[in-house]
């Protein structure tokens, strides 16, 4: 009895403090922008996967955010220095929304970098938007982070392509460079990311003259796709579109080469794991490609520059999250800049207003959606290893 | 010359079922228990063989006895714990613990090493690849196939030619009879499950070679396709299991050929429906009348 008296108790003290941070919450946001720029430094939020079960990705978009923060830092920004105030939101959606808004009414930043995966910086984009201040995502690749149903997320923001991008380069790079007049589609229908790159590949392929000769789909955990895989081939396609995740690409290529079938395969970056060569072997990965955001060897000055730095700081070869974050950190300064004052609303317009800024990704210009136009690159495996192929411009 | 490849890959498919699904139809056949634990038992084979080869450094057919063997002592362990003492109970309660210790051996797995899957090494067996008028067949389904048709043959020597599948025989016609006449029937439906693990052990070995994958929840669906094919065939009979294993595997393959493909498991299992509607005694059972 007493324990439920004192839950009750604790119960209505946090309701209080809730609607009290609420208050505090929406003056800070209508005065923030006068109190920030009177400090010596700009914070900047970052919540990301320290741990859990995406801390990899988060981890590795921290590392290059940090990084670039450091070199922007040896400057200033018109003699002032950025912060990084960092929340770990363990790789969950809730926690996400909670830290999202500690930093926005507690620590009052200026913008938040938002998560490397797409459930979690879902959860923050209505914060954002409550909230008016700029939420830039380092590597989430969902459309409807920035556009949902038609609906513009004017505070939302990211550094990365978003996934349907990814099949329109995939068939740029089929019609283009292989030759492929007919390519085969094979797509996760259980993914509405296999489906969307899918859709985008099948729409710039018949665009450039192509032809679809077989739309096949399988599901997750799915093991046996030898009659597909049959079928695939008596349609002699040219060139096969496989956008899916790394355990089923892997076991599908495998089978495709046991079944003599020898054509080139194209996914995007839901092939960029380990795992993949693992369980297809390195033999059954000659002839694919892929589509991802950079390669640590592209020759590029820029982004060798970068790799050399961040080896330098971290002993080891940045991924492509690495990379957008550091990229991110470039891309939020760069507008920080541009805005004068460094307030929430001045950085939001300077973020949309962005036109041919120079990152390690690419040049980077924005579509009507807040969604990057840039340049991907095409990694082919070689020996099991990825090796950069060529870039291909939008 | 695409209907022979399809063929070739349904009987590939239709072997690891026909493995597993003869487990399923030997152990209902002597206890009248759905051991739905029996997918997670070709799971534990499959993982077995795969520590074999990778930390032990076995070879193929060493790993394949090694997973039969493990498999055959956890098959009795399984018995012995969970079954036995439930002989005499309902057949729902037997069925709902068999669920239960489904679930305990995934989920344990899962605590003890992670969900992760593990991807079988590809130099197991030499990769060849055989073109016969046009079919690609791989050297490893051939391999794959003997196998299996070897261990089927094993079973039906045991079976019919040896004491213990007499034993077994005369159990499943009538334990109390059999009972009566002296045989012992615990040791004899402790060595049913033993044979019928080890065979899903072998399957295990089997299916990690063939895709390579495997993972904790991998023995679920198989599992349950094995059932079907084990219904298919007959449950209860021994070479209904083989061709109901065999059959499953080649429909499935037809309906992805005819563009299908995720249609597939709902086929599998509208076959059941089908089968217990029209034919529940399967394709090879005799219908027997309910002894009263």
């Amino acid at each position: 009895m007493k324990k439920k008296k004192l839950a009750g108790v604790f119960l209505s003290l946090s309701l209080v403090a809730g609607v009290l941070a609420g208050c505090g919450d929406s003056k800070t946001s209508s005065s923030g922008g006068g109190s920030s720029d009177s400090g010596e430094t700009i914070k900047i939020g970052a919540n990301l996967e320290l741990s859990g079960g995406t801390a990899s990705f988060g981890q590795s978009a921290a590392d290059g955010l940090k990084l670039a923060i450091d070199e922007i830092n040896k400057e200033g920004i018109d003699g002032k220095k950025l912060e990084i105030v960092k929340v770990d939101n363990k790789s969950d959606a809730a926690e996400a929304t909670s830290g999202s808004i500690k930093l926005v009414s507690q620590d009052k930043v200026v913008a938040v970098v938002g998560s490397a995966t797409s459930t979690n910086t879902l959860a923050q984009v209505q914060v954002a938007q409550d909230n008016k201040v700029p939420l830039l995502t380092p590597t989430a690749t969902n459309p409807d982070i920035t556009n949902k149903a038609g609906k513009l997320n004017d505070y939302v923001f990211r550094t990365c392509f978003i996934d349907p991008f990814q099949g329109t380069v995939a068939a740029n790079f089929a019609s283009d460079e292989i030759g492929a007049k007919t390519a085969a589609i094979y797509v996760d229908s259980a993914s509405d990311y296999s489906k969307g790159l899918a859709a985008a590949f099948k729409e710039a392929f018949t665009a450039k003259g192509g032809k679809i000769v077989a739309e096949e789909a399988y599901v997750t955990k799915d093991t046996d796709f030898r009659s597909t895989l049959t079928r695939i081939k008596s349609a002699k396609p040219e060139f096969v579109f496989l956008p899916g995740y790394y355990e089923e690409v892997g076991l599908i290529l495998k089978q495709a080469r046991e079944d003599g079938i020898d054509l080139p395969f194209m996914g995007g970056d839901g092939w960029d794991s380990p795992k993949v060569v693992e369980i297809a072997g390195a033999e059954a990965l000659k002839n694919t490609y892929i589509t991802n955001h950079y390669s640590p060897e592209d020759e590029d000055a820029k982004i060798q520059d970068f790799v050399a730095a961040f080896k330098k700081e971290y002993k080891k070869t940045p991924d492509a999250f690495a990379a957008l974050g550091y990229d991110t950190g470039y891309y939020l300064a760069d507008a920080i800049k541009r805005s004068g004052d460094a307030s929430p609303e001045k950085i939001r317009q300077a973020l949309e207003d962005v036109k041919d800024l120079q990152l390690v990704s690419g040049t980077l210009n924005l579509d009507e959606n807040h969604d990057p136009i840039k340049s991907a690159t095409i990694l082919e495996y070689v020996d099991g290893k990825q090796t950069f192929k060529t870039k291909i411009n939008p | 010359m695409e209907l022979i490849q399809q063929l070739v890959n349904g009987v590939s498919l239709g072997s690891i079922y026909a493995l597993i699904a003869l487990g399923y139809t030997m152990v209902y056949g002597i206890v009248k228990l759905i051991n739905f634990a029996h997918g997670d038992v070709f799971m534990v084979g499959s993982f077995v063989g795969f520590y074999a080869i990778t930390v032990m450094d076995l070879s193929f057919i060493p790993a394949l006895l090694l997973s039969m063997v493990t498999c055959a002592i956890f098959g009795v362990l399984i018995e012995r714990i969970a079954y036995k003492p439930l002989r005499n109970a309902t057949r729902i309660a037997a069925l709902i613990t068999a669920i239960g210790v489904s679930l305990l051996i995934e989920n344990g797995l899962i605590y003890v090493r992670g969900a992760q899957p593990e991807a079988y090494p590809n130099n197991v067996l030499p990769m060849d690849k055989l073109d016969i008028f046009g079919v690609s067949i791989s050297s490893q389904s051939i391999l794959i196939l003997s196998v299996s048709i070897i261990l089927m043959i094993i079973l039906q020597f045991v079976v019919h030619k040896t004491k213990i599948g007499k034993a077994m025989r005369a159990v499943s016609f009538d334990s109390e009879a059999a009972k009566l006449m002296g045989i012992n029937v615990n040791n004899t439906i402790s060595a049913t499950f033993a044979i019928g693990s080890a065979l899903a052990g072998a399957a295990g070995v089997i299916f990690g070679i063939y895709y390579i994958k495997i993972e904790p929840l991998m023995g679920v669906l198989p599992g349950l396709k094995a059932f079907v094919a084990a219904v298919l065939g007959g449950i209860g009979i021994i070479p209904g299991a083989m061709v109901g294993g065999l059959l499953l595997g080649i429909i499935e393959a037809l309906v992805s050929a005819a563009g299908y493909s995720l249609w597939r498991d709902g086929v599998a299992f509208i076959v059941l429906i089908f089968i217990l509607i029209f034919l529940p005694q399967g394709l090879f059972g005799k219908n027997r009348r309910e002894k009263v």
